[in-house]
């Protein structure tokens, strides 16, 4: 295995109990919004995309790529925007 | 912008979305941690359309556009009633946009003729195959959500026989593919082919009531199907944002679990439901419900001083969550407490019920979770229980012949009377009787949630 392999594995081990961290956290009630700006983050994949989009590699590109940078970007624009015209509904009890 | 700034602005991102879920444990500073992400995800998108070597910027342009539009559209049309439906639609769409990069990774060394290297060529076959697992089964959840296929397991013999060779399969065609020295294309869409397949395999047999911990388990393999690109690009802040979203799927999937009292095996294999309903030993044969009027009900509601409301995913069917509210503001107004008790598997996800009743306006601090209501139950004057069963079936803690017993449940049984709202007599998802509707104190008001409601309130002006 190579250095970046396991620099990789490093990342996404220490990654993972961050998150678990983190998200063992999160209220019940904040659950659905967590999963829809999770999965708005999931669309990260769109650096992956939009470089195999510009690449210029005839049907690669135009094909894969386009579909790649489209599908992520719904998730990413969907995904941010749902959380948020959700978590603006929560309110307190103002009285 | 050179590698070095390259990484350090990626590192940036990463730490954007940590920041932006750790605000996520209060409701307060939730909304702009999501916004804090967000910048996040802009800032890491900017920075590679700046470092990249962009031949064709024109599909660059419009995969943005089309995409982001479209993002748009769903999000700001999609009903909160069926935002399962839209979750599980997202995990796919990542699961496939991972498929496809993989795919044009592994197919651009092919047109350049370069050789892969072992490594990469293992993560492009990873991505492969979870995105495509990803894309498969979150479209099966979506159709048995959205309800274009039947929410009722699908089985037939030797099922997991063939789900295990397929994986075998694939297993096989992937090692092929990374040790022949030969430029092959076939076991490249073997893979694919064979993974799309798998998803649907993997889904069909969960019935629609599991369907929570499957949304949840696949947006899990989203997120690592996320950091898989992330190996085979070599992109670090792609490694950490799947990473996390892999461990929040993975921690909400086991929540769901416990909530139902099953492991994640006997969910993902234990085609639940499936022989229809099972029935408890105990039968409802020489038992009597006793049937009450809204006025009945109004008169008991106005003068409680404790009420709590435990809803079930039949009062967002019946859109009857604007009434509930209507209702605790009465009661409040009469000097009353109103607070809900919501199960973790009261909706159709992990905190969809909360999210359904905060479009109704009801404050998020009225909501209590199970353990915590529990202890109070006893003093409680009325629980009302609307578009639930399952949920709150004393056979759960009692009866060990049934299906459900051992699921933790909100004890509605235990408050010193109870109002149930249902259509009929009809038993639940799990096709149990519930003997909390025979209980000498429970009285059943019997039609919609919403017309039964709205009668109630007028009666309760009245008053």
């Amino acid at each position: 295995m190579s250095e970046t392999l396991i620099n990789g594995l490093v990342i996404f081990v220490l990654a993972t109990y961050l998150g678990a961290a983190l998200i063992g956290r999160v209220p019940p009630t904040l659950h659905t919004p967590l999963m829809s700006g999770a999965n708005a983050i999931s669309g990260i994949t769109v650096v992956g995309a939009l470089l195999i989009a510009g690449a210029g590699l005839g049907w690669i590109s135009t094909v894969l790529g386009f579909l790649a940078v489209v599908l992520a970007m719904i998730n990413v624009v969907g995904g941010y925007t749902v959380t948020d015209r959700m978590l603006l509904m929560f309110k307190k009890d103002d009285k | 912008m050179n590698r070095a700034t390259e990484l350090l602005v990626y590192l940036v991102s990463a730490i954007l979305f940590i920041v932006g879920l750790r605000r996520l444990q209060s409701p307060a500073t939730a909304r702009s941690g999501n916004a804090i992400s967000g910048v996040g995800m802009l800032i890491a998108i900017v920075a590679t359309l700046l470092v990249a070597e962009i031949v064709s910027p024109m599909v660059i342009v419009a995969g943005l556009l089309v995409g982001g539009a479209l993002g748009f559209w769903v999000a700001r049309t999609v009903k909160m009633t069926s935002m399962p439906q839209m979750v599980a639609l997202l995990n796919g769409f990542g699961g496939a946009a991972s498929l496809l990069v993989g795919g044009a990774e592994f197919l651009k060394s092919e047109l350049v003729g370069e050789q892969i290297p072992l490594d990469t060529g293992i993560t492009i076959q990873l991505s492969l195959l979870i995105g495509a697992i990803t894309f498969t089964g979150s479209m099966v959840a979506w159709a048995k959500l959205q309800e274009v296929m039947t929410g009722k397991p699908i089985v037939f013999p030797g099922q997991k026989a063939v789900s295990a060779l397929l994986f075998l399969g694939v297993l096989a065609m992937s090692a092929y593919q990374l040790i022949t020295p030969d430029s092959l294309l076939w076991p490249f869409y073997g893979v694919v082919v064979v993974s799309l397949l798998l998803g649907i395999l993997l889904v069909i047999p969960i019935g629609g009531a599991d369907m929570p911990v499957v949304i949840s388990l696949l947006n899990s393999y989203s997120g690592i199907a996320a950091a898989m690109t992330g190996f085979v690009i070599n992109n670090s802040v792609l490694i950490i944002s799947g990473a996390l979203v892999g461990s929040s799927g993975i921690i909400l999937s086991q929540i769901m679990c416990k909530a139902m009292n099953r492991s994640l095996a006997n969910v993902l294999f234990g085609a639940f439901g499936a022989a229809g309903p099972t029935g408890s030993s105990k039968s409802s044969a020489g038992l009597s419900v006793r049937s009450v009027t809204p006025e009945d009900a109004a008169i008991q509601l106005a003068y409680a001083q404790s009420v709590v409301v435990v809803p079930g995913y039949g009062m967002a069917v019946a859109q009857a969550q604007h009434a509930v509210r209507e209702i605790q503001e009465l009661i409040e107004r009469r000097g009353g407490e109103v607070k809900y008790a919501i199960h973790p598997v009261a909706g159709r996800m992990p905190g969809h019920m909360n999210v359904l009743l905060a479009e109704a306006n009801v404050p998020y601090d009225k909501l209590r979770e199970m353990d915590d209501i529990n202890t109070e139950m006893d003093r409680v004057d009325v629980a009302v229980v609307i578009g639930a069963n399952d949920v709150v079936n004393p056979a759960a803690r009692t009866d060990t012949s049934s299906p459900i017993y051992g699921m933790p449940i909100i004890n509605a049984d235990h408050a010193k009377s109870v109002i149930v709202l249902k259509r009929s007599m009809a038993a639940g998802f799990a096709g149990i009787e519930n003997e909390l509707f025979y209980n000498s104190k429970t009285s059943m008001l019997f039609g919609d949630a919403k017309q039964s409601l709205t009668k109630v309130i007028s009666e309760i002006k009245q008053l």
